[in-house]
């Protein structure tokens, strides 16, 4: 049976359901609640909502705007002791799901709704072969013989595009790829041929180009077997893809929904309109700032009266300040905000932080620092059956960062990217080539000479809740460096100039008695910038320094970020894989993949006139928050995964999965070479 | 500048945390009960000349063997001597001997294991190779080995080699589990964050990640001090321990209450129950503090 021949007979089967009239799940007036120890936490206040059947919905919305938990609620998965829902319907199909018991639920949950999470290295149980995954729910709710499931299973595996599936069935989820767990996933969840699938985050822990395989396979299939699907997600782009109706919601609340065109092109909310406003984008030329919501979002374990968003809304008016309705727009959405008209009409215009942007001089100084051929292999120690080998970890690679310059390195998981920042802070020996900082060779460095480097290089790290000691005060993490340094005499010294520090991160100095975790994410990284800064460097390398935070604080760090480099002169190693953050704020960037560097150039000739297939690839998977944009453009899809670190490919290692592939690619092993002035790639075919 | 500092109004902090005693009774009810047991027992280790009716090495030879009555609550043993002063003094060794050879041992423990997470390869390889040597024997075993080959070496009245004998065994137990802790701290970017400071190794060692270790130290120190009354009551009933005529709970249950324990079950009654309940309450004590202290059972 071909796949499509599969899609239509499951479609068949759907459509001989009763209750095919009316939409498929209705939420109304939906509260959940946490009973916690330092009272009621209200995660979810008031949501309603309908998806009709094989509809994309998207539920967009920050870390604690309640998203996940409005999909918890309706799969009924809330922690039994402590969440509450106590007011609300949700209709599934016809059926009341609050009044169902919990055997009546399970009966559902897995058959007619199913769901999949966002880790797909952790949601599949690693000792059980794949096979015994898909089939259990098949026998469960369907009472499949073990021969009928088996050759379900092999059905679902062709239909979410792994190849060779008897053979697949066998295997256990390490011996798959991050990618390839999530399409197992998927098949999962396919499984029983449910009617609404719910998705949490199903892409955020993937790279691009294998987060555009995931989507396009589940859009594909909810609209071959007219499934449901709600997309939960904090990443705009990946909703204008894909999505037919998309939910806003803030604090808890929904701020705006309707259809995904009207909400991308004329958003009828201003916070919908902060978070287009502040994300940097592909589509769009390059502002000189980004513009930010300021502020947080508030604690929802304390009431509040009023429109949550007020505090950080620039259109703030009196009324805002009286609790207000969701109201409908003339776009047959709806809206909580009582100036949507005004909004919607253009009258009024995002009116927050902008300012200078950055100017790039031509760098005519000695380079801060400069890489040459630099090389790191891991050994990998084998099993018991003693087959060990070496991961090529980064190789030759080579280039110089000068003196207030953002040079950015993008690159998908695995590239070697964040081992080339290691190599750089000396946390990791490198196996070959060489460092040089500020004309010092690090390799044959004095100890000396080395700690006076410590000080002059620093990092920020991605994680701001695990790069901050949580036994320390904000105070002696910024001080710490301080005093061991002897930058400081003395008490008093120290903590006046830690206190100057946390302004200068846009901190207040109160903050220093504080412990890591009283702090949110962005004030968190706020204290990683300053302990950085502690040190006096002249160059700091970023690691993923945005990528864990929240869109609308994400902007903030990024405007901090330059608005220090200009102050204090710093060069930047901007490590990241979102290749819109790493426009905004990199004078140059380098591509690179599988350990080797693809293409340098300057930001605009990577993004314009990129020559490497591998970077036409990146930029063609990422997608941007335009539906009309996405839409319209056919996705280029990659081929493939990235191929095993322990069997790396011959010749050029991008020739597994590159479109220009030929036989000589896989026997030459390109250099980097300048095909144009300041335009270096490593590519034979251009 | 215009870096914009967050509203004030937005930056509350959470509601002030009640006093970590209070949070203690209310979730660990057990916990409690025994905090209350290991508090009697310090109290009564520390004053037990106020406490005790009797001098414990009194002997009189006109109530020998009596049972417990009004006079004396928990009778009196073969010499006359009052067994509820004994168990009294007793609590005193226990603590003592118990108290020393965990923390000591413990403490050793917690610093190599820190170290060699810390350092790794072949510094780690040799610190875990001594380790199994020492945790293929069981406790007791070593304990005696230790103390047959050492002799005795009294300070202040109580036998510091003893103390050892107890703390060796302890050690390469705590080392492991503080170990695997410390790996886990190890790999964390605020760790790296400090070696990229170009901080010493013993800055890194004790003030980033020994701290973060605390919590199995502390529940080791509290379980292992348990596990060290057991151990001295056993050296003590084998001879090897604290010597006659000191009141110690494991010597007062060896000797002539062997021969006697029929006619006078209270001879080993109290003394039993008295090593019972302590090893127990250091025991229950110790899992509270492990689910108090762990952030993944706080609500």
């Amino acid at each position: 049976m071909s796949i499509v021949e599969v899609g239509e007979d499951l479609r068949a089967r759907n459509n001989t359901r009763p209750g095919t009239a009316g939409p498929l799940l209705e939420v109304d007036d939906l509260h959940t609640h946490f009973e916690t120890a330092r009272g009621i936490v209200r995660a979810v206040e008031g949501i309603s909502f309908t998806v009709n059947r094989g509809e994309v919905v998207a539920i967009v919305g920050e870390s604690g705007s309640g998203k996940s938990v409005t999909a918890l609620s309706i799969m009924r998965l809330l922690p039994r002791l402590t969440g509450k829902i106590p007011k609300g319907r949700i209709l599934f199909d016809g059926q009341s799901l609050l009044d169902l018991d919990d055997e009546q639920m399970r009966k559902i949950r897995g058959r007619d709704m199913s769901m999949i999470f966002q880790e797909p290295m952790t949601s599949l149980n690693p000792i059980l072969t794949i096979g015994l995954q898909i089939m259990e729910p098949l026998q469960i709710h369907l009472g499949m013989t073990d021969k009928e499931a088996k050759a379900r299973a092999v059905e679902l595996l062709q239909l979410v595009g792994i190849t060779d599936p008897e053979r697949r069935l066998d295997q256990y989820p390490h011996q798959f790829s991050g990618g390839m767990r999530q399409r197992v996933m998927i098949a999962i969840g396919l499984a029983c041929n449910p009617k609404l699938i719910i998705a949490d985050e199903p892409t955020t822990a993937l790279d691009v180009t294998i987060q555009a395989q995931i989507l396009e396979l589940m859009k594909n299939l909810s609209r071959k077997l007219n499934i449901a699907l709600i997309i939960i997600t904090h990443n705009l782009g990946v909703v204008a893809r894909y999505a037919d109706r998309v939910i806003v919601m803030y604090a808890a609340r929904v701020a705006e929904q309707g259809a995904a065109d009207a909400v991308f092109h004329r958003p009828r909310h201003p916070y919908t309109l902060g978070l287009l406003r502040s994300v940097p984008r592909l589509d769009r030329p390059r502002g000189s700032k980004l513009e930010t919501i300021e502020g947080l979002p508030p604690n929802l374990a304390l009431g509040s009266s009023g429109c949550r968003f007020a505090p950080r809304c620039p259109y703030r008016i009196a009324i805002c300040d009286q609790e207000q309705p969701l109201f409908p727009t003339d776009t047959g959405g709806f809206s909580r905000c009582h100036r949507h008209t005004e909004i919607a009409s253009g009258k009024i215009i995002w009116a927050a932080a902008g300012g200078a942007g950055l100017n790039f001089a031509a760098n005519t100084e000695a380079p801060v620092l400069s890489v040459r051929n630099l090389t790191k292999f891991f050994s990998v120690k084998g099993g018991l059956r003693g087959a060990g080998g070496t991961v090529r970890a980064v190789q030759d690679v080579s280039f110089d960062i000068y003196p207030g310059e953002t040079l950015g390195l993008v690159g998908e998981s695995g590239c070697g990217k964040t081992t080339v920042g290691r190599l750089i802070l000396r946390l990791e020996e490198p196996t070959g080539g060489e460092i040089h900082f500020e004309g010092v060779n690090l390799s044959t460095a004095s100890p000396a000479e080395l700690k006076a480097m410590r000080r002059k290089v620093q990092v920020i790290f991605q994680d701001p809740y695990s790069s901050l000691n949580p036994r320390m005060t904000v105070g002696q993490i910024i001080g710490e460096p301080l005093h061991v340094y002897k930058i400081v005499n003395g008490h008093k010294q120290g903590e006046a100039r830690v206190a100057e520090l946390l302004e200068n991160v846009g901190l207040r100095r109160e903050m220093a008695e504080r412990y890591p975790h009283q702090l949110s994410g962005g004030q968190r990284q706020r204290v990683g910038i300053a302990r950085a800064l502690a040190m006096e460097p002249s160059f700091i390398v970023c690691d993923e320094a945005v990528s864990a935070l929240d869109v609308s604080i994400q902007g903030q760090i990024i405007n901090l970020l330059e608005e220090l480099q200009r102050k204090y002169r710093l060069a930047y190693l901007f490590i990241a894989h979102d290749l819109a953050v790493v426009r905004h704020i990199s004078a140059r960037v380098i591509v690179m993949y599988f350990g080797r560097i693809m293409e340098v150039a300057d930001r605009d000739v990577i993004y314009g006139e990129s020559l490497h297939p591998y970077t036409k690839v990146l930029l063609d998977a990422a997608p941007v928050p335009d539906p009309t944009i996405e839409k319209k453009r056919e996705p280029r899809l990659i081929k493939g995964e990235l191929p095993s670190h322990l069997a790396p490919p011959t010749g050029c290692v991008f020739n597994t999965r590159c479109p220009l592939a030929s036989q000589e690619c896989r026997e030459v092993i390109p250099k980097l070479e300048e095909k144009r002035p300041g335009h270096f790639a490593a590519c034979i075919k251009i | 500048m215009t870096i914009a500092v967050p509203d004030a109004s937005v930056l509350e902090t959470p509601p002030r945390p009640r006093g970590a005693i209070v949070e203690f009774i209310r979730q660990q009810p057990l916990g409690t009960v025994s905090f209350v047991i290991i508090v009697a027992m310090m109290f009564a280790g520390i004053f037990s000349e106020l406490v005790a009716p009797y001098d414990p090495l009194e002997i009189d030879f006109a109530s020998i063997l009596s049972a417990p009555s009004l006079d004396h609550w928990c009778g009196t043993d073969a010499y006359g001597r009052d067994i509820c002063s004994r168990l009294i003094y007793g609590s005193r060794t226990a603590l003592v001997i118990g108290f020393t050879s965990s923390f000591i041992g413990s403490s050793i423990g917690a610093v190599l294991g820190v170290a060699s997470a810390y350092f790794g390869g072949k510094i780690d390889d040799w610190i875990q190779r001594v380790m199994d040597v020492l945790l293929a024997f069981p406790i007791i075993v070593l304990a005696l080995v230790v103390v047959a080959a050492f002799g005795k070496l009294l300070i202040g009245g109580m036998d510091l080699n003893l103390i050892i004998a107890i703390a060796i065994p302890i050690l390469p137990r705590v080392e492991r589990i503080v170990r695997a802790a410390a790996f886990s701290v190890r790999v964390m970017p605020y760790v790296d964050a400090a070696r990229a400071a170009g901080y010493s190794h013993t800055r890194i060692i004790f003030r980033h990640m020994a701290p973060n270790v605390v919590a199995p130290y502390l529940i080791m120190l509290t379980a292992f001090i348990a596990q060290a009354i057991l151990a001295e009551a056993s050296l003590s009933f084998l001879g090897l321990g604290v010597q006659e005529p000191t009141a110690a709970w494991g010597l007062m249950l060896s000797g002539n209450a062997a021969d006697f324990y029929r006619q006078a079950p209270w001879l080993i009654l109290f003394p039993g129950v008295s090593i019972s309940l302590a090893v127990f309450a250091f025991n229950l004590f110790g899992d509270s503090l492990r689910d108090f202290l762990d952030p993944r059972f706080k609500v």
